[in-house]
Order: C-alpha cells, then sequence, then structure tokens
C-alpha cells in the first residue's frame, strides 16, 4: 500500500446526497468502494450524450416510450358526480413488462456495462422489479440473479416464472420475515462477496447514496413526459399529482418534475393494509420513525428497541416497512402529503377503474386512485385537474384478488382456495 | 479527533500488551449476547471466557443483519425470539464485567438499535455496562463522528474496520479513527465465509494494514480452524472467531470452552 502522506478525507455526510437529516451511505466498509465509485460515475454517465442516446432510445424502441396519458372521465364521475375532478391516468402500466419499473432497470444496467461490471443481482418484493431487471439483462446478455422472500415467491409466483423463462436465477429468502426487507438483506450479502464484479441494481429510491437519487433520475422520464402532455391537453400544470409509495420510485419519478412547481400539489399514497392500529400494515409515513436500515436513514416501522417491523399490504410492492430518504424529506419541509389506502379501499378501487375505465390497475396503483378521495377533500367544491402515476397493471395480481374480488370465479375455475394470500401465521 | 487511549486503565490496550509480551495474538471471541436467552448466553459467554477469551466480541442482536451470514443470523434471530433488548444485552455485559473485571468487552452491532436513543445517554450507558470498545458494522467514517467522539470521553475505544476492497486514501482515515484496533475484514464477503489464510493476496493485504496502522490490527471473518489461527498469529496483533464459536456454542458450552482453549493455544507465536 504506497499512499500520500496526507489523504484526501471521504466526503463529509453533508455531501453524501443526503435530503435534510435522511439519505447518507450506511453501509459496511466492503461496499463503501463500490458505493462512491456509482456515486463518482453516475453523474458523468448521466451527462454523457451517447449514454442518454442509447438510454432513450431503449425507453423509445424497447420499452414504448412516451407512455400514455388517458383522461378518466367516468371514474371522475363515479368519484364526484357534482363538479367532478379532471383526473388523467400516466399509463405507466403500458410500459413493457407492465410497470415503471423498467425505466430504472434499463438505466442501472446501462451503468452496469459501462462500470465493466459483468453481473446483476437485484431484490423483488412483487416480483415487478425482478422481472424488469430480468429483462434487461436478457436485453443485454447479462447472467442476472433476483432475490425474493419466500412469502413473494409463494404469492406472486406467476412473477417468478416470468422471471426463470427470462433467464434469470431466482433465490427464495427463508430469513426474517421472508418478504422483501429480508430480500433486499440477502441481495446485500451476496454484493458484500461479489462487489468486484457485480452490480446490485435497487428497485426504488432507497438504499445507500447515490441510489435514491440516481433512481429518482432514472425515473423522472415518467413526470418530464407527463409535465409536457398535461401542458399540451389542458394548457396548464395540473393542481395535484398523486402516486402511491413503497419504496417510493413511481411517485418520485412523477413529482420530479413539478417539485419546483409550488402550484403543484404532491400526494403520495401509503398502504394501511388492515389498519395502522393493528400490526399489519406499510404505514411508514404514519407510524415510521427515524432509523438507520438498508443503508440510508430514513422513517421505517420499528420497535422501541430499533428492531425492523414487518410489514403488510395486500399488495407486495407496497408491503416495505421502510420508505425512500426523498420522500421523508419531502413530508418534513411540507412539500408534499401522504395518506394511507387500506387493503378493502385498494381492492375496491381496482374494481372501479377496471368498470368505469376498462383499465385493471396493479393493486399497488389500485391504492393510489383510492388515495383520490383524500385529493379530493383537499378541493371542497372545487374541479380539480390530478394527475395520476398509474404505476403498473393488474395481471399480475389476478391470483391475489380472485379469492377476494370474485368468489364465483373461483368455484367456475375450480379452485378451492386462493393462494395469494399471506399466511396468518405472521411469518 | 480522539486520541489513542494508552492508559493502564485501558483494558483492551492492556491485554494487546500483555499479548505482545507474551508472543502471542489476542484470540477475539464473538458471540451474539441472549442466543439463545438470556441465562443460556450468560453461561455460554463465561465458558468462553473460562476457555481463554482475550478479548469478547459481544453482539448486539439486529433484525436485519445484512454483514452476517447464516449463522450468526440465525443466533439474532433467536436471541430477539427471546426477547433480547439493548437494556437486555447491556444487563449481560454488567454480570460478565462483574466476573471477569479484566476482560475487555467490545460492543458489535449496527447503527438502529444503538441510535434509537441519544447518543449521550447510549454512551453513558455503555460506560456503566463496563463497555470497553465498540465495533458498529454500518457506521462507516463518514457517519460515525458524534457516536465515536462521545464514546472516547468515556473512555470507550473505537474499532475501525477496513476491508481488502478499502483503497489506501479510506484505510487512512479508518485508521485515524481507531482507537481500539484496526478489525481487517479478511475476505470480500460475510461472515463465516471460507477463508484460505495461506493466499499471498490476503498476506499483502495484513502487511498493508500492520505498516498503516497506529492501533493494533486484528484480523476477522472466515477463521475456524486452530491451523489458520496459527498461520495468522505472527502476522497481527489480534484474531477474530466468531460463526465457529456461535457454532460450537449450540453443541454444549463444554464445546465451546474447549474450542476457545485449542483456539487460544493456537495463538502462541514462536517455533
Ligand atoms: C406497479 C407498481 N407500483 C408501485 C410499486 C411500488 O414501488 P415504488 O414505490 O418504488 O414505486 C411497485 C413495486 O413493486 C409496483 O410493482
Amino acid at each position: 500500500m504506497n499512499q500520500p502522506s496526507k489523504p484526501p478525507l471521504p466526503p463529509s455526510p453533508q455531501m453524501l446526497g443526503s435530503f435534510g437529516e435522511f439519505g447518507g451511505r450506511y453501509v459496511s466498509e466492503t461496499l463503501m468502494p463500490a458505493v462512491e465509485q456509482l456515486a463518482e460515475q453516475w453523474p458523468l454517465a448521466w451527462q454523457d450524450p451517447e449514454f442518454l442516446r442509447e438510454y432513450n432510445d431503449i425507453l423509445r424502441d424497447y420499452v414504448g416510450r412516451p407512455s400514455a396519458l388517458t383522461e378518466a372521465p367516468r371514474l371522475a364521475k363515479a368519484l364526484r358526480a357534482s363538479d367532478p375532478p379532471r383526473i388523467f391516468l400516466k399509463r405507466e402500466d403500458l410500459n413493457h413488462t407492465g410497470a415503471h419499473k423498467i425505466n430504472n432497470c434499463i438505466g442501472q444496467v446501462l451503468l452496469a456495462r459501462r462500470l465493466g461490471k459483468t453481473r446483476i443481482i437485484a431484490e423483488t418484493g412483487a416480483g415487478q422489479h425482478g422481472v424488469a431487471t430480468a429483462t434487461a439483462c436478457a436485453y443485454f446478455g447479462m447472467p442476472c440473479v433476483v432475490y425474493m422472500g419466500a412469502e413473494d415467491v409463494a404469492r406472486q409466483s406467476l412473477n417468478v416464472v416470468r422471471m426463470r423463462l427470462l433467464g434469470a436465477e431466482v433465490v427464495p429468502v427463508h430469513s426474517g420475515s421472508a418478504t422483501l426487507k429480508d430480500a433486499i438483506n440477502a441481495a446485500l450479502r451476496d454484493w458484500v462477496a461479489s462487489v468486484r464484479d457485480t452490480h446490485y441494481v435497487i428497485g426504488s429510491v432507497m438504499g445507500p447514496d447515490p441510489y435514491p437519487l440516481m433512481v429518482r433520475e432514472l425515473q423522472r422520464v415518467i413526470g418530464d413526459e407527463a409535465r409536457a402532455q398535461m401542458l399540451k391537453r389542458t394548457g396548464k400544470l395540473p393542481d395535484t399529482v398523486v402516486a402511491c409509495v413503497g419504496g417510493g420510485s413511481n411517485a418520485m419519478g412523477i413529482f420530479a418534475a413539478f417539485v419546483e412547481d409550488t402550484s403543484v400539489d404532491l400526494v403520495g399514497i401509503e398502504a394501511t393494509g388492515e389498519g395502522v392500529e393493528t400490526a399489519r400494515h406499510a404505514a411508514t409515513m404514519a407510524r415510521g420513525k427515524l432509523g438507520i436500515y438498508h443503508g440510508m436513514r430514513s422513517l421505517v416501522l420499528q420497535t422501541d428497541d430499533g428492531q425492523l417491523q414487518e410489514a403488510h399490504s395486500i399488495s407486495a410492492g407496497l408491503d416495505y416497512p421502510g420508505i425512500g430518504p426523498e420522500h421523508a424529506h419531502l413530508r418534513e419541509t411540507g412539500r408534499a402529503k401522504y395518506f394511507g389506502v387500506s387493503d378493502t379501499e385498494a381492492l375496491e378501487a381496482m374494481q372501479l377503474l377496471a368498470q368505469t375505465e376498462g383499465i385493471i390497475p396493479a393493486l399497488e396503483s389500485a391504492h393510489a386512485i383510492a388515495g383520490l378521495k383524500h385529493v379530493l377533500a383537499l378541493y371542497p367544491g372545487q374541479a380539480p385537474v390530478i394527475l395520476l402515476n398509474l404505476s403498473g397493471r393488474g395481471d399480475k395480481d389476478m391470483h391475489t384478488v380472485m379469492g377476494h374480488l370474485d368468489p364465483d370465479a373461483l368455484e367456475m375455475i375450480g379452485v378451492r382456495e386462493a393462494s395469494g394470500k399471506k399466511g396468518t401465521d405472521g411469518h | 479527533m480522539a486520541t489513542n487511549d494508552a492508559s493502564t486503565t485501558n483494558r483492551l490496550a492492556v491485554t494487546f500488551a500483555s499479548c505482545q509480551t507474551a508472543n502471542r495474538a489476542a484470540l477475539i471471541g464473538y458471540l451474539t449476547a441472549f442466543d439463545p436467552d438470556e441465562e443460556q448466553s450468560f453461561e455460554r459467554l463465561c465458558a468462553a471466557c473460562e476457555g481463554g477469551l482475550d478479548v469478547l466480541e459481544l453482539g448486539v442482536p439486529f433484525s436485519d443483519p445484512t454483514a452476517d451470514g447464516p449463522v450468526i443470523q440465525e443466533a439474532m434471530v433467536r436471541a430477539l425470539q427471546s426477547g433480547a433488548t439493548l437494556d437486555g444485552v447491556l444487563r449481560l455485559a454488567g454480570r460478565l464485567r462483574d466476573r471477569f473485571a479484566d476482560l475487555p468487552i467490545v460492543l458489535f452491532g449496527y447503527a438502529n438499535p444503538l441510535l434509537r436513543r441519544p447518543i449521550a445517554t447510549v454512551v453513558e450507558l455503555l460506560e456503566n455496562a463496563g463497555i470497553d470498545g465498540l465495533l458498529v458494522v454500518d457506521l462507516p467514517p463518514e457517519h460515525n463522528v458524534e457516536l465515536r467522539q462521545a464514546a472516547a470521553a468515556r473512555g470507550i475505544s473505537w474499532v475501525g474496520l477496513c476491508a481488502p476492497t478499502t483503497p489506501p486514501a479510506r484505510a487512512a482515515r479508518v485508521m485515524a479513527d481507531a482507537t481500539g484496533f484496526v478489525y481487517g475484514v479478511s475476505l470480500t464477503g460475510v461472515t463465516g465465509s471460507a477463508l484460505d489464510t495461506n493466499s499471498p493476496e490476503l498476506r499483502t493485504y495484513i502487511d498493508g494494514l500492520c505498516t498503516h496502522a497506529q492501533t493494533p490490527v486484528a484480523i476477522g471473518f472466515g477463521i475456524k480452524h486452530a491451523e489458520q489461527v496459527r498461520a495468522l498469529a505472527p502476522m497481527v496483533d489480534g484474531i477474530v472467531v466468531g460463526s465457529e464459536l456461535v457454532r460450537a456454542s449450540l453443541r454444549s458450552s463444554d464445546d465451546l470452552r474447549a474450542k476457545v482453549r485449542e483456539l487460544a493455544n493456537a495463538c502462541r507465536r514462536g517455533d
């Protein structure tokens, strides 16, 4: 080891892409150099016209961007018959693989290739991010390992089959609560051992800096497109932008284009599962406390003694006890508001959108639809213009919802019991 | 910046110095507190100390231990199931302190359970429990200043972590922070992985640490067998064994005591 006598000190916390008191790089020393390399190289890639051209070409020719903006007048009327709002849906459900997740995966796998990494790992909850990562890896010819909680493997079995069909290795994680947070732990453990040749594609605006920032930038195409589409369609900016919040990437992606527009309200909808007063919810904003986990400092559901708690939501993509640090900051500063929606409300909203507009949303996105009643309550006697991020489509959730929404269908197709429900033993 | 407190009241410094005099590396043994519950954990910890541990690394259970392999993960799950809390762990540490007055105890853990309380409160609790050093896996130099300095003010040393992936400039920063010892992670991986003590890269890595560290240097991760310990003892000041002790403790306290004795013997240099 040959070193200068006065080595430059690593950056102070203020320089770590922190969002107020949230964010940071709370990882073990083994990972620190990889995280530093990303923080150094990511901004260079993001300013490189060649990188941007390739990213945008793939989004256009493969993902199918720009995604449509669809007005939903029948939904609007169903929500409020007199003075109905105008509701516009940003159709991320129409993307290749069925959700916004692919925007991020294409960008990160491109970046991994640029950094000379030869193997990709990812965590997944609903399986959407896993499918999107497996897809990007198939596209770029990279080996891909996806960690998935054993609980989620069972309730999102269709996506397990999709990932495997795409050539990815799916590793069920049995430790802890066997859900998304444990899949993240397992992916981090893999990365600690494989960091020299492997890139970890984190699926949301979370984890150590620069991930929250990088994933937001890779998702901001949603907001940039929607902002231009709204201006073209209505001649003005929307009054409110609404999105569901798990880790928070689809929400940050659409918020990013409107944060500076102070006339636009930003609203995030989190999952209250069976109710915030029960132990089975994922309401990090309502019930989370400041903590350090998964490489960041942010709000998290935890015990008084600092142990992370299991989250619950009928939507596997929102079933996470934490939230990205920028959301914690946006709430702290009052720039964004957050409301909660229960399992039951989300199921009703899924049905409502399907039957009024002929669009079956993902259960995650159905939370945003259900959250519209909270948005409307902010505009008594007015008819606001609302932009809603429809982050994904519901095909993946049919298995989960059929027992809840349509018992007759179960009988018709001869299934005795919906296996999409999480076990009641809490493990 | 905190300076290395080498006064004779510092149990860590005293232990490393006396091991040096005895021409042996210090055996640093890790066990998870409350595995599988408070009483059995106390009994196992006592057995390990009686077997000849030079330094005890006492693990604070955490629900999401991302730097640990399956053996320690499972130990933490068992501990949490039996109701482990930070207060409970410190109570256990206090009992060990009463029994083994000169044993240096380093608290090992993750930031979240420690930082649930204000830093001033935490370091006071640690001091009262007789804790000598602090090793927090997910508080790299960028984030450790407050806790490290508050601990130093109470005479609690900071253990700095270096990894094989750590470039020289970062290693220098880690070493500048360290007051207890520098913990060189032997391999790129989690605890309990396999380590080849004969690899030339490992030797070069250890040489680099020893050349630049201003404190004792310990090496850990993947050390299981007496032969590995014998190979490493001439090169470092301390050797950390974790998963293998947890595994031995699952068999019986006697097995654990015997395992510690065997490893402690292998720490002797010479021949
Ligand atoms: C369709 C869809 N929407 C939303 C989410 C939640 O993630 P985020 O909050 O990062 O957008 C997921 C996660 O799997 C998803 O699949």
